[in-house]
C-alpha cells in the first residue's frame, strides 16, 4: 500500500504531517510505503530517517486546481498511490473538490466536504454555535479596515485580530488593530475576523470523525510550554467530561469526516469553554493522542480504506509531549534530487 | 468529616507532586503539604487534620492550625479544594 500525505514542513509552526506519519508506523499494521506531497525543497520531513520513503515537490494549489490535479496525477502514475492524507488548511478545499476525480483514479480520501469545510470556516463559526447553543466568543467578520472605526459596543479593546487560515493578535488598542488588520490582510487575504478577547486557559481536543456522526477518537492536551508564536512545544493529555462532550457533539452535529482540532478557551470568571476554532485537519500534536492509546493517524488511514473502525473508549490521561528541533545534515546531491527532479528518494 | 473536600481530578504521588487530570496544571509539595492533602483526602477533620500534624512533626498546635490554614487558603486560591 502507498500512502501520500502532505504538512512535511517541520519548522517552528510545523505542519501535522510528520506526526500522522509516524501514527501510521507505530501502528504495527502498515507494511507500505509513504510518499510524502511537499511544497518546499526544504520540508525537513522529506530527509528526516524513517517519514517519508520518497518525497515530491507539489504546486500549491491556489496555482490552480488544475495544474495541482496534473501534478497529483503524474505521481499517481509512477507511485500507483492508494490513499492521501492533506493535513494542511489551505490545501483542503482543493483536495475536497478533488476528491471524486481521485477516486477515479483510485486513489482514496477521507475528508470534510465542502459544505463542513465551510459551515466550520472562522467568518462562520459564530453562527454555527449560536444555532448549536454553543459558547463560543462574539465576533465581527471585518471586510475592510473601516470596519474598525465601527465596532458595536460588545467588542471592547483588547481584542483579537484573525487570518482566514492562519494567524492571531492580540490588539490592544485602536492603533494595534488597525496595524494587525492590514499585515494580516496582506498575508491571508480578506476577511479579516475580529473577536471578543477572552480571559481564560486555552485547551485543544484532537478528534476523528467517520462522517456519520460518530467519534472514533478524542483526546484532550493542554498546552504547557508555548512559543512566542503560540505554537505549544509541550503538552499534557487531559481528561475533562465536559470539553469532550462538547468535541463529540460538534462531530455529531457537522457528521464531521476527517480529523479536525477544537480550540477552547476556559474563562476565567465563569469556568465554562468557548470554542475559539475549528481546524478541519489533525493538528501538529497529534502524536500525543497516539502516545496516550489512540492511534487516530492509523484509524484516519484504515477509514479512508474503507475499513470498519471501532471508537476508542478511553485514554491515558497525563502523558506529556515535548517537541525538540534537531538539524540534520545533508548532502547536496539530496537536495539536487529534488530541485531538479522533484522527487527525493530517503536512504 | 472533613469539610473540605479535595478535587476528584487531583492525584498526588509519593514524591509529592500533584496532577490535575481536568486541567493538565502540576505542582509540588513539601512533606506536610502532602500530609495535608492525604488526610484530607480520607476525609479527616481540622481537628483530626492539627492533631496529626502536631505528633508527625512534632509542633504545637498553634504552629499546626496556622500551617494548615495558610495552606488550604493556597489550595481553595488553585481550586483543589472545595468547601463540602
Amino acid at each position: 500500500m502507498k500512502v501520500a500525505i502532505t504538512g512535511l514542513n517541520n519548522i517552528d509552526s510545523p505542519g501535522p504531517g510528520v506526526p500522522v506519519i509516524r501514527g501510521i508506523r507505530d501502528s504495527g499494521k502498515f507494511d507500505g510505503e509513504i510518499i510524502g506531497l511537499i511544497y518546499d525543497a526544504l520540508e525537513p520531513g522529506a530527509y528526516m530517517p524513517q517519514v517519508a520513503d520518497r518525497s515530491y515537490i507539489i504546486p500549491y494549489p491556489s496555482a490552480g486546481v488544475n495544474s495541482f490535479y496534473e501534478r497529483l496525477s503524474q505521481i499517481h502514475s509512477i507511485e500507483n498511490l492508494d490513499v492521501i492524507i492533506p493535513t494542511l488548511d489551505a490545501e483542503l478545499f482543493a483536495f475536497s473538490k478533488l476528491a471524486p476525480s481521485l477516486e477515479k483514479l483510485g486513489i482514496k480520501t477521507f475528508l470534510p466536504t465542502k459544505e463542513q469545510l465551510i459551515l466550520r470556516g472562522k467568518d462562520k463559526l459564530l453562527d454555527f454555535c449560536k444555532k448549536n447553543n454553543i459558547n463560543a466568543p462574539f465576533n465581527i467578520v471585518a471586510t475592510s479596515v473601516n470596519d474598525l472605526y465601527k465596532l458595536p459596543p460588545t467588542l471592547q479593546y483588547p481584542l483579537v485580530i484573525k487570518g482566514i487560515f492562519y494567524d492571531a493578535y492580540v490588539a490592544h488598542n485602536f492603533q494595534e488593530a488597525t496595524s494587525y488588520f492590514s499585515k494580516i490582510a496582506a498575508k491571508w487575504g480578506l476577511p479579516v475576523i475580529v473577536q471578543e478577547f477572552l480571559q481564560g486557559e486555552e485547551y485543544n481536543v484532537v478528534a476523528l470523525g467517520d462522517g456519520s456522526g460518530t467519534t472514533i477518537g478524542a483526546v484532550a492536551s493542554k498546552k504547557t510550554y508555548i512559543t512566542e508564536k503560540g505554537k505549544g512545544w509541550a503538552g499534557v493529555s487531559i481528561y475533562d467530561e465536559t470539553l469532550l462532550s462538547i468535541s463529540k457533539k460538534i462531530v455529531e452535529i457537522l457528521n464531521w469526516r476527517g480529523g479536525a482540532e477544537f480550540e477552547f478557551v476556559k474563562r476565567s470568571d465563569s469556568g465554562e469553554f468557548y470554542l475559539l476554532e475549528i481546524n478541519p485537519r489533525f493538528p501538529a500534536w497529534v502524536y500525543l493522542a497516539v502516545g496516550a492509546g489512540q492511534n487516530l493517524p492509523y484509524a484516519a488511514l484504515q477509514l479512508a480504506r474503507g475499513e470498519k473502525v471501532e471508537p476508542f473508549e478511553n485514554y491515558e490521561v497525563g502523558k506529556i509531549f515535548i517537541r525538540y528541533s534537531w538539524d540534520l545534515i545533508v548532502d547536496m546531491k539530496k537536495f539536487e534530487e529534488i530541485s531538479v527532479k522533484g522527487v527525493i528518494k530517503n536512504d | 468529616m472533613s469539610e473540605y473536600k479535595i478535587s476528584e481530578n487531583l492525584a498526588v504521588s509519593e514524591s509529592g507532586f500533584l496532577f490535575m487530570a481536568n486541567t493538565g496544571e502540576s505542582f509540588t509539595v513539601n512533606e506536610t503539604g502532602k500530609e495535608i492533602i492525604e488526610l484530607l483526602k480520607d476525609e479527616k477533620s481540622k481537628e483530626e487534620i492539627i492533631a496529626a500534624l502536631m505528633e508527625k512533626f512534632e509542633v504545637d498546635a498553634e504552629t499546626a492550625e496556622r500551617d494548615f490554614e495558610e495552606f488550604i487558603s493556597t489550595l481553595k486560591d488553585l481550586k483543589l479544594v472545595t468547601k463540602s
